[in-house]
């Protein structure tokens, strides 16, 4: 019995071909049955994230399962061919899967969201009754082996955004962020994704500066905060724990000399200062303040590299673990994963095979 | 025997500690239950160590500076079994098992000194006053690692090189509480054990009565000024650290005084 895997992925086909192959959420569970509905293939499971749109298969002979795989998808309108599209059999399935859900073969290294997606679209195939023995043991499997890579190595440590960097140094100053109020000077994107990732992160109110006051208030709207009048955001400055500047202002907007007496008055509250604007909005020299906490975008992104560092590190250590767990899953597939003579294939609509 | 006991009681809190830096590592979110049995049995051996010493000298052992570190690592023991795990799995609980370490290391590096026969006449409220008082000490000890612990954070975040235990710190806000909470419950704790001193027999100690209303000073001066909120956490951190050192300095000058 064979396991196999055709796809795409970020790795190897431009957006244009990801998206037009990409399987809606909604359908992935009936694709899957359809698939293993084929006389060829047993079981079936389709994963479709935006970096990549796999078709997982079990089938008693490699090139007619491949055929059949190609046939079906053609039907769909989905033309596989081209150098695109990788095949991998059994073994190299099982390395690929177990990368896959560890987030070794994703765009940013270590993220966890995939394990997530793969859960939902295994989930999906297993409702619409398209897997059985081997594929249920498969994904199970390597549902564990991922949890036990995230928590045996540092593959996920650290931030390797500057969003993200942003949030965990809040953390790091303030601990919960339910308390703190944020205010954004500039409504560009960066400063827009940067308060969305602190937002998400349950910050209590967001206040928005700009000089065009219309882009405020379109922007506090979306994210539910206060707009301000561009020359009145250091009347409300006093409240503030995190201050997001990316105004195109071609001089500081905050100077050490107008934050000192701010800071006093503040009684020490500490602030965070994250400085996104090129040039900077605020003075490099307010960061000798106590309780003054100040990273610009150089900063941030340097935090960011060093984490993607670390979890380059940790290649070899994840690599070596998932080999461990490949040969021992090959071993179990070579002795007892195969079908008793005679079985056949578990057919569409029998009864589920949960276990293994 | 009685210093096996005791140096069993250490072993067990240099366990205490590498089993916690291995915790942290491993990115536990909750204290591991080998570090609280590890802890547990040092605080036990500790236990056992003094309520011998106790039993020998007919009173509450505290008569030489080796008894005075010995029971001044029992109280950070005891603050660290009562506190709550998040304060075990952060740095600064990782902290506590290496001062513990520290002070019953130093004090087995000396000779235990030979105690005299055991009292027959103890006045309770000296015994209540000298206990009492260094469990505050080791409440202000957890104070001045709370604040390292901030200084240390504050320089990282300042000079922006996070090293991979910057992300296992407690955050500046959480240790700056840590630290004000810690030198308030020292003080009250102070303020009995000076109170049941002398309401009941201390006048005659003058030096001791001294040192005592002089530490008591310095640490009611630290409430107040953390408690205005006048000066950043930062500062707060650095004189509460400072404290402590001139805390263990003013114990070792009275010991050697008195032996003197």
């Amino acid at each position: 019995m064979e396991i196999l895997c055709l796809g795409l992925s970020h790795r190897t086909a431009p957006i244009e071909l990801r998206e037009r192959f990409a399987i809606p959420e909604s359908r992935q569970g009936e694709l899957s049955l359809s698939l293993a509905a084929h006389p060829d293939l047993g079981e079936s499971v389709v994963v479709s994230t935006c970096n990549r749109v796999e078709f997982y298969v079990a089938s008693e002979s490699s090139s007619r399962g491949f055929d059949a795989l190609h046939r079906i998808l053609s039907e769909q309108g989905l033309q596989a061919d081209g150098d695109a599209f990788f095949r991998r059999s059994t073994e190299d399935v099982v390395r690929h899967l177990f990368r896959v859900v560890s987030g070794l073969e994703s765009m940013v290294l270590g993220e966890t969201e995939i394990l997530g997606q793969v859960k939902k679209a295994y989930q999906a195939a297993q409702e619409a009754r398209a897997t059985s023995r081997l594929l249920n043991k498969l994904f199970q499997r390597a549902f564990n082996v991922a949890k036990e890579v995230r928590t045996r190595t540092a593959i996920t440590r650290g931030s390797v955004s500057v969003g993200s960097a942003a949030v965990e140094l809040a953390e790091r100053i303030f601990g919960r962020l339910s308390g703190c109020n944020v205010m954004i000077l500039g409504a560009g994107e960066t400063s827009e994704l940067t308060a969305g990732a602190l937002q998400a992160r349950g910050v209590k109110s967001i206040f928005v500066a700009n000089r065009s006051h219309e882009r405020a208030v379109s922007l506090a709207e979306k994210m539910g905060g206060k707009a301000l009048r561009f020359d009145e955001w250091l009347n409300d400055f006093l409240d503030v724990d995190i201050l997001i500047g990316s105004t195109a202002a071609p001089h500081h907007v905050l100077t050490r000399q107008q934050l000192e007496p701010v800071m006093e008055a503040r009684r020490h509250r500490p602030l965070f200062c994250i400085d996104l604007a090129v040039p900077r909005d605020i003075d490099p020299g307010v960061n000798h303040l106590d309780g003054v906490y100040l990273y610009d975008i150089d900063s941030l992104q340097a935090i960011a590299d060093q984490s993607m560092e670390v979890r380059r590190g940790e290649l070899l250590k994840c690599e070596a673990l998932i080999e461990k767990h490949v040969g021992d899953f090959t071993n179990w597939l070579a002795t007892a994963g195969q079908p008793r003579e005679g079985s056949g294939f578990r057919r569409p609509g029998d009864a589920p095979a949960h276990g293994v | 025997m009685e210093r096996i006991t005791l140096a069993i009681s250490t072993l067990c809190f240099l366990a205490g500690f590498a089993l916690s830096v291995h915790a942290l590592r491993a990115r536990a979110r909750s204290s591991t239950p080998a570090v609280l049995w590890v802890t547990l049995a040092g605080f036990a051996f500790q236990t056992l160590w003094l309520s011998e010493r106790g039993q020998q000298a007919g009173r509450c052992p505290l008569t030489t500076l080796f008894d005075v570190l010995v029971f001044l690592g029992w109280s950070v023991a005891l603050l660290y079994l009562l506190a709550g795990a998040t304060y075990r799995l952060s740095l600064l609980g990782v902290f506590s098992s290496p001062l513990v370490f520290l002070l019953q290391g130093v004090a087995l590096l000396m000779p235990m000194p030979v105690l005299s026969r055991p009292m027959v006449h103890v006045n309770p409220w000296l015994e209540l006053h000298a206990a009492v008082s260094v469990v505050a000490y080791g409440a202000f000890a957890l104070a001045g690692i709370a604040g390292v612990t901030l200084l240390v954070q504050e320089r990282q975040l300042k000079t922006r090189k996070l090293r991979s235990f910057f992300y296992h710190f407690p955050s500046i806000h959480e240790l700056a509480a840590a630290n004000r909470r810690l030198v308030y419950i020292g003080f009250v704790l102070l303020t009995v054990g000076l109170l049941a001193g002398i309401s009941r027999g201390m006048a005659h100690l003058g030096l001791l009565r001294v040192v005592s209303l002089g530490v008591w000073l310095l640490y009611g001066f630290l409430c107040v000024t953390l408690g205005s909120k006048r000066i950043s956490p930062q500062r707060a951190a650095w004189l509460t650290a400072g404290a402590f050192v001139v805390l263990l300095l003013t114990v070792w000058a009275v010991q050697i005084a008195s032996n003197g």
